[in-house]
């Protein structure tokens, strides 16, 4: 299945090449499945990690990154596929199984106990003792090698770890790695929490310890540190294993875009008709800001128009859909709906105007998940069927009964819990919320993420009836393409501004990606 | 240079499909959903009334004894109808015990008695109503709007409410002397008591406005997902603030009753009421992490514990035995309700 690119793009120096001949991959995964109750988490997904290297895997929030490391560090079991480890089948029934196999695992959010030492937090779970009695003279000792080892010396086994900094808890949690004989080290998004100089001294403990034979699986959003430190690269998406084995050095920045926003299925949306030249504003914004995040964003959309925001993980997109919505504070600026201003920071009176938004997280954000599927479709609009307080529930099952049978949720049961529905059918539940609401701006956040093929097609299908109705609409998307198709008019978000705007028929996706790449650089 | 994998199967929906479909739940186990938790709570009421008959036999079947545990079931009774709603809300509230102190001294002092004797009697309930329902704003202004962790916050209002009930009533028993209050009280309406009529209608109320009305319906939300509450539109801060107002009102009430029962406002009224409301809350089935509450169940769990002092009672056992047994109850209703939520979740 995996396919050694790398044996023939003769990238990297002797050692590589020495070690690749001689060893058998460390560490292969094959096939993994990950099913959670109404989403697929890993669908598929083949690694392959050669001792001695740094492998980078690379792709968009959602993709499967986290499954797959709780996958290989025991914390999830997979449903399907298989882990070699030395060429043998192994089985991770628990994280300590992982930790014994020599895989250890640094968490984005730093695992460590700040009331504990740095000797307790090395050797939590594994303690030195005998008789019960831990031997602390011995954890110091070691604690202190292992510190050494990682280039520092400096931290006192005996401090306690809270009084560290961010940088500091890192090289902890690395010795804790150590100190279990981890032959592969995964961690996840380790620059996030570091500044410039601490990211140099994480570098270079990274090459020590792949220079020893230790394989460290690098997780991070920042392709210039891939570049840096990676030996070759495999992209996810939509929990599956899109490329694997690029040389992190010689592949094209745009390639590796393309790879983790670009189309894995084809893109069945229908066309749609250009919007009417006397169509009315609906939605204004006007000088937007919301500080840390975003800056000076203005647009406007017509009835019936679908307005498109493109850009990367933490461009800010996201944070604008908040922020016109209310759910956000903004720092300064204006939204209208009709000509009315909207109070800031206030969702009822965005929702009062007529906009709703469906979030990027649905089950945290949007569901209620262990209530029937009716009563998540009359949310917002309960109050409305109510007569003098009392909720009139056989008026919300009716109105639930059109709107399950309009958009095809399946099952087509609306006592069923949110909980045990598809992706996608939960994406349709949120949906038939705003239309029962009767939304005049729909605000979509990554409507197709987590949504199989099928659904996403009729989910394309819905947004353009919406338009047709005469909804405006606002989409974000990862997926370029997904953006450029749905969308009349596309702004191109980058590093929170707005660096260009533009019909989407006036733009392909390659423009959107230099332009993205063009606003990060400036 | 990439491995790019050909698109996705056609059969590939209709196997999610099928794979969501296996895991529905079914409707039909008979411990499943609420009546299946209810149905458990009247079997272990219906055990202990029958544990009750043998070993108390008349003393305890009889009618002035069913009145006596009802009686004795009223006023936590109330308390956990307001409790009910602030941990379905996802809170918590630990001072109605205090409050129920509070209110009732305040009700009784000698100037609020004077004001009662020279108009009418209903000017103690509403003092006792307006101190419950002053405390209950308190709390929820500073949990909704102070971001305050309700646990925090309803503590110290458990702490400096008793502090203040006993600064009021200077440490002495106020003896209530307003007869048209006491009359009230002491009388039955059809042959049951006042109290147990109060609580009566505080249940039916409770129930209606949890299951029928739009607030029952936003306490639900909020106490499930507040996030997902709140981008639907709903006012989570203010309606976390009514929740806290109304438990404050239940024990408002609950301290007029209290004066009803012992005729005298003391400072030490209520004490500990709290961990009772809220033990029988959750022992009915209300979630205590929120999105889910049951009335039904909260009543019949304070029909249980108040059955059960009184079967202990009857036996002459003590008060430490009755202690154990109740924590013992707690712990296994908790048990129980994990596993039928464990098991409908799995969707067996």
């Amino acid at each position: 299945m995996v396919d050694d690119f790398c044996l023939t793009d003769g990238r990297s120096g002797p050692t590589f090449w020495h070690m690749v001949n001689v060893d058998p991959p460390l560490l292969q995964m094959r096939g993994i499945v990950k099913q959670f109750p109404g989403a697929r988490a890993l669908d598929g997904v083949d690694l392959e990690i050669r001792a001695g290297e740094v492998h980078c895997l690379l792709g968009q929030n959602g993709a499967g990154k986290s499954t797959l490391i709780k996958v290989l560090a025991g914390a999830h079991q997979p449903d399907e596929g298989q882990i070699l480890l030395d060429g043998r089948p192994v089985t991770i029934p628990h994280p300590v199984a992982g930790l014994r196999l020599g895989i250890a695992t640094m968490y984005q959010e730093l695992d460590v106990v700040d009331g504990l030492s740095v000797a307790e937090n090395i050797y939590l779970g594994h303690e030195l003792a005998t008789a019960g009695f831990s031997q602390r003279r011995a954890a110091t000792a070691n604690t202190r090698a292992l510190l050494r080892r990682l280039g520092h010396g400096d931290i006192a086994p005996h401090r306690e770890v809270g009084r560290l900094s961010a940088a500091g808890k890192q090289i902890v949690s690395m010795a804790r790695a150590l100190s279990h004989d981890a032959r592969v080290i995964v961690m996840d998004e380790p620059s996030a929490v570091l500044d410039a100089e601490e990211v140099d001294n994480l570098f270079r403990v990274v090459r020590e310890l792949t220079a020893s034979g230790v394989a460290v699986v690098y997780i991070s959003h920042r392709l210039d540190e891939i570049r840096q430190i990676g030996d070759r690269i495999t992209v996810l998406k939509d929990g599956r294993t899109v490329a694997t084995g690029l040389p992190a050095a010689q592949t094209p920045t745009a390639e590796l875009i393309r790879l983790m926003t670009g189309r894995t299925v084809e893109y069945a949306i229908p066309p749609r008709p250009p919007v009417p030249e006397d169509a009315a504003t609906v939605l204004q914004v006007d000088g937007l800001t919301l500080r840390g995040s975003f800056r000076d964003v203005s647009f406007d959309v017509r009835a019936g128009e679908v307005v498109g925001l493109a850009g990367l993980v933490g461009s800010g997109r996201t944070e604008i859909l908040e922020t016109v919505f209310g759910a956000r504070h903004a720092t300064a600026g204006t939204v209208r709906v009709g000509g009315r201003r909207l109070r800031p920071g206030s969702v009822s009176d965005a929702v009062r105007a007529g906009i709703g938004l469906c979030p990027e997280e649905r089950k945290s954000q949007g569901l209620l998940l262990d209530e029937p599927v009716y009563r998540n479709i009359t949310l917002s609009t309960f109050g409305r069927n109510a007569k003098a307080s009392f909720l009139d529930e056989g008026a919300e099952r009716t109105v639930a009964r059109e709107q399950i049978d309009a958009l095809d949720v399946r099952p087509a049961d609306p006592e069923r819990r949110a909980r045990t529905l598809s992706g996608g059918n939960q994406q349709k539940v949120l949906l038939a919320r705003w239309l029962v609401h009767g939304c005049r701006v729909l605000l979509l956040d990554e409507p197709t993420r987590g949504v199989d093929v099928g659904a996403r097609a009729e989910i394309y299908a819905l947004v353009a009836d919406l338009a047709a109705q005469g909804a405006a609409v606002v989409v974000v998307s990862s997926e370029i393409p997904e953006v450029l198709g749905l969308a009349d008019r596309v702004l191109v978000v980058s590093e929170g501004r707005v660096v260009h705007e533009g019909p989407a028929s006036g733009i392909d996706e390659h423009r959107v990606l230099d332009l993205v790449m063009e606003g990060s650089a400036a | 240079m990439t491995e790019i994998p050909a698109a996705v199967p056609a059969d590939e929906s209709a196997r999610i499909e099928k794979a969501s479909r296996s895991t529905q739940t079914t409707r039909t186990g008979i411990m499943h959903g609420a009546t299946g938790r209810n149905l458990g709570l009247v079997i272990a009421l219906v055990a202990l009334c029958i544990f009750g008959v043998i070993t108390a036999g008349e003393r305890f079947a009889s009618i002035d004894n069913v009145l006596t545990i009802l009686r004795l079931a009223s006023v936590i009774g109330v308390l956990s109808i307001g409790m009910t709603f602030v941990i379905t809300g996802g809170g918590i509230d630990l001072s109605v015990g205090s409050v129920v102190g509070l209110s009732s001294v305040w009700a009784s002092t000698l100037a609020t008695q004077t004001m009662a004797q020279d108009t009418h009697w209903i000017v103690m309930v509403g003092c006792a109503l307006a101190v419950g329902l002053g405390a209950g704003l308190v709390n929820g202004v500073l949990i909704a709007y102070g971001r305050v962790v309700a646990f925090i916050a309803t503590l110290a209002m458990l702490v400096s409410a008793r502090g203040l009930a006993e600064i009021i009533a200077n440490r002495q028993t106020q003896i209530v002397k307003v007869q048209g209050f006491l009359d009230f009280f002491r009388d039955d309406f059809i042959g049951i008591p006042t109290l147990v009529w109060i609580f009566v209608v505080v249940a039916v109320a409770g129930w209606i406005l949890l299951n029928r009305t739009t607030f029952g319906r936003r306490t639900i939300a909020v106490g499930g997902n507040p996030e997902a509450a709140r981008l639907a539109g709903i006012k989570v801060k203010r309606h976390t603030m009514y929740l806290y107002a109304l438990s404050g009102l239940a024990a408002g009430i609950g301290g007029v009753m209290m004066l009803g029962r012992t005729t005298a406002g003391s400072s030490t009224n209520g004490q500990l009421y709290e961990l009772d409301a809220i033990a029988a809350v959750v022992v009915g089935g209300t979630l205590l992490i929120g999105g889910r509450g049951t009335i039904v169940g909260t009543v019949l769990g304070v029909l249980i514990f108040s059955t059960l002092t009184n079967v202990f009672t009857q036996n002459n056992l003590s008060i430490s035995a009755q202690a154990v047994a109740k924590g013992v109850i707690i712990v296994v209703a908790v048990l129980l309700q994990q596993r039928i939520a464990e098991r409908s979740r799995a969707g067996t």
